[in-house]
């Protein structure tokens, strides 16, 4: 825990839609090889923010710093040049293409075959598709559906559409990949294999954002934990922290009024 | 065992288009009639404009209603590259499709920054342009009166003059243009533009450059519709700007759709489709109806444009693979044996 460097630098985010504050000066420091997650009550800001940090929404005022380099205004295709994927909580698959075309244009960035070399379809480019599509065969095997490989995407399970977008995100070896509400959706099955495939990926040097709402599964997984509640940060630290934090305990069991305050972008 | 498994995606199986060229080439073994020729080197030359086209509408999801322009400025090129300059015919094909990259280019970066169907009101606006500039500038193009005497086209001491010479000559083009299309669809280029139809803010995420993507293609379809536009100037000795009017980039697009967009077969079935419904029109039309005057092609290819787009908005080509498929299917379910076929495969390879 001690030599980790920091890979992700929140500083004093805000976003403003019209009057409304939606995240609120916010800041935290992801590090190398965690498991972060940012969690708060529905509506409290963290799709917003989550939008910011990929590039979705521009930011009001504040700063987010990738391994030092500043990621806004910077657009989604390039924040994922410089290595941070994402899945989306509403699946986001390709459906007009099988699964393991899926995961191989999630190697796009990675591969170098331009227009005129796919043409022409020089050696070059062969030997980078049947590499690509070894690799994605990879990535399908780690998440545990490379028995799909051959079907359509949108044929799939929910719970394997999940895990499809894992190994998509997951192929371009990205450093950091960003979860939007990974259990969204999930039955206690999907989510106990989803958990597993995290676990294993950040073993292997992985580090993860991800926005949750799920309680449970953030207690389990996580090393580090923000809080955010009416776009505010009001608590951060280990599990461990966050469980014994009162505003936290108020914000989640307090009155249910709040989770009628709809921020959500 | 690695290619094989990348067969399991993609079929880039020559077959297909062999046995289509196989049959083409056959024809003259059973006939000699230059009408015969001169309608299958029209539909050649349509099917080369519409393969690019194809691609562009169908997996970049841009309309361009003015490739009729990328084909006249191929056409001019070469006609006064030849005939004023006196350069080698291929040199001027090269010249032209460059100048129709380049003129693809300026049109495409302002557009394809817009979201939504711009690309089809610049390219409207940009044919009209260029159509105007053919009539204008008549010390080079020899304006409305049209350019006379372009020299046929020659290889290796062959001189293209019959129709026939030119059927083989433009089908070559096509058999290339199939295959050089389909390497790229079925590529990393192809993906990114299939992901930007899948889910273009996943695209965006796995750092799929959209706008880019759409440009490459804009040129290569403008350089397709240049290289056909030379051949025909070759072809016909004589072009004028009548040729390349908007009317004639409507028609491109009316073919693509009938034949079934981002399908390169279904573009060789629109033009050909096309180019016969309109020798059948302008036979029969005249006999039965004495008194229309020379704008029916234009009402009943729109008719027929709108009846495609409401029953058949695929086309034609989806709609017959749609047939076959289920066709098939009342057999084993096509989906199970994939994925059995897949099991085997990655034990293979891994093992």
């Amino acid at each position: 825990m001690s030599n980790k460097r920091p890979i992700l630098s929140v500083e004093n985010l805000t976003k403003v839609f019209g009057g409304v504050v939606a995240v609120d000066n916010v800041s935290f420091t992801v590090e190398e090889g965690e498991i972060f997650a940012v969690i708060g009550p529905n509506g409290a800001g963290k799709s917003t923010l989550f939008n910011m940090i990929t590039g979705v929404l521009p930011s009001s005022s504040g700063n987010i710093y990738f391994q030092e380099k500043r990621l806004n205004r910077k657009k989604p295709y390039q924040i994922a040049q410089m290595g941070i994927t994402r899945t989306f909580q509403n699946l986001e698959v390709f459906d007009n293409m099988t699964v393991i075309e899926n995961v191989m244009t999630g190697a796009h960035i990675t591969m170098k075959t331009n227009i005129l070399t796919a043409g022409l379809r020089l050696p070059s480019v062969r030997n980078e598709e049947v590499k690509t599509m070894e690799r994605a065969m990879e990535a399908l095997e780690a998440v545990g559906i490379s028995d799909l490989a051959y079907e359509i995407a949108d044929r799939l399970p929910y719970g394997s559409q999940r895990l499809l977008e894992i190994a998509r995100a997951a192929i371009s070896n990205p450093k950091l990949i960003l979860l939007d509400e990974p259990m969204a959706g999930l039955n206690s099955e999907e989510s106990r294999q989803l958990v597993e495939v995290i676990l294993k990926m950040r073993e292997q040097g992985m580090t993860f954002l991800f926005v949750e709402h799920d309680m449970e599964t953030v207690m389990s997984i996580s090393d580090s934990i923000v809080v955010i509640d009416n776009g505010v940060k009001i608590g951060e630290g280990t599990p461990e922290e966050i469980y014994q934090n009162p505003q936290v305990v108020a914000a989640y069991l307090g009155d249910e009024e709040e989770e009628g305050v709809e921020a959500y972008a | 065992m690695n290619s094989k498994s990348l067969k399991l995606i993609y079929n880039n199986s020559i077959l297909g288009p062999i046995i289509l060229f196989a049959v083409l080439f056959c024809i003259p073994l059973v006939s000699s009639s230059n009408y015969l020729f001169s309608i299958l080197t029209m539909i050649g030359f349509y099917a080369l404009v519409c393969i690019g086209l194809t691609t562009l509408t169908g997996y970049a999801g841009q309309i361009s209603l003015g490739h009729a322009a990328f084909y006249g400025i191929g056409a001019y090129s070469s006609a006064v590259l030849t005939s004023t300059y006196g350069l080698n015919p291929w040199i001027a094909i090269i010249i032209g499709a460059l100048i129709s990259a380049v003129v693809a280019l300026i049109v495409g970066i302002p557009t394809f920054k817009l979201k939504g169907y711009y690309l089809a009101l610049a390219t409207l606006g940009f044919g009209i342009i260029v159509y105007t500039l053919f009539k204008e500038f008549s010390s080079i193009t020899g304006g409305s009166n049209g350019f006379f005497g372009i020299p046929p086209i020659s290889l290796f001491g062959y001189e293209f003059i019959t129709d026939k010479s030119y059927f083989y000559l433009i089908w070559v083009f096509v058999f290339f243009a199939i295959l050089f299309t389909r390497n790229i669809i079925h590529s990393r280029i192809g993906r990114g533009l299939r992901s930007i139809e899948g889910s273009e803010i996943a695209a965006d995420a796995v750092g799929v450059n959209l706008m880019n993507y759409k440009l490459q293609i804009f040129v290569l379809s403008a350089i397709f519709a240049s290289v056909s536009g030379s051949l025909l100037a070759h072809y016909v000795s004589f072009i004028n700007p009548d040729l390349f009017v908007a009317n004639t980039s409507i028609f491109f697009l009316i073919m693509v759709i009938m034949g079934g967009k981002g399908n390169i077969w279904g573009s060789i079935v629109g033009a050909a489709m096309y180019v016969l419904l309109d020798e059948i029109l302008k036979h029969y039309v005249p006999l039965l109806l004495p008194n229309v005057g020379g704008q029916f092609e234009i009402v009943f290819f729109g008719i027929l444009l709108v009846l495609t787009l409401i029953y058949m908005p695929d086309g034609l080509v989806p709609r017959f693979e749609k047939l076959m498929s289920k066709f098939k299917k009342k057999t084993p379910t096509n989906g199970a044996l994939q994925s059995t076929i897949s099991v085997n495969a990655t034990g293979g390879d891994n093992k």
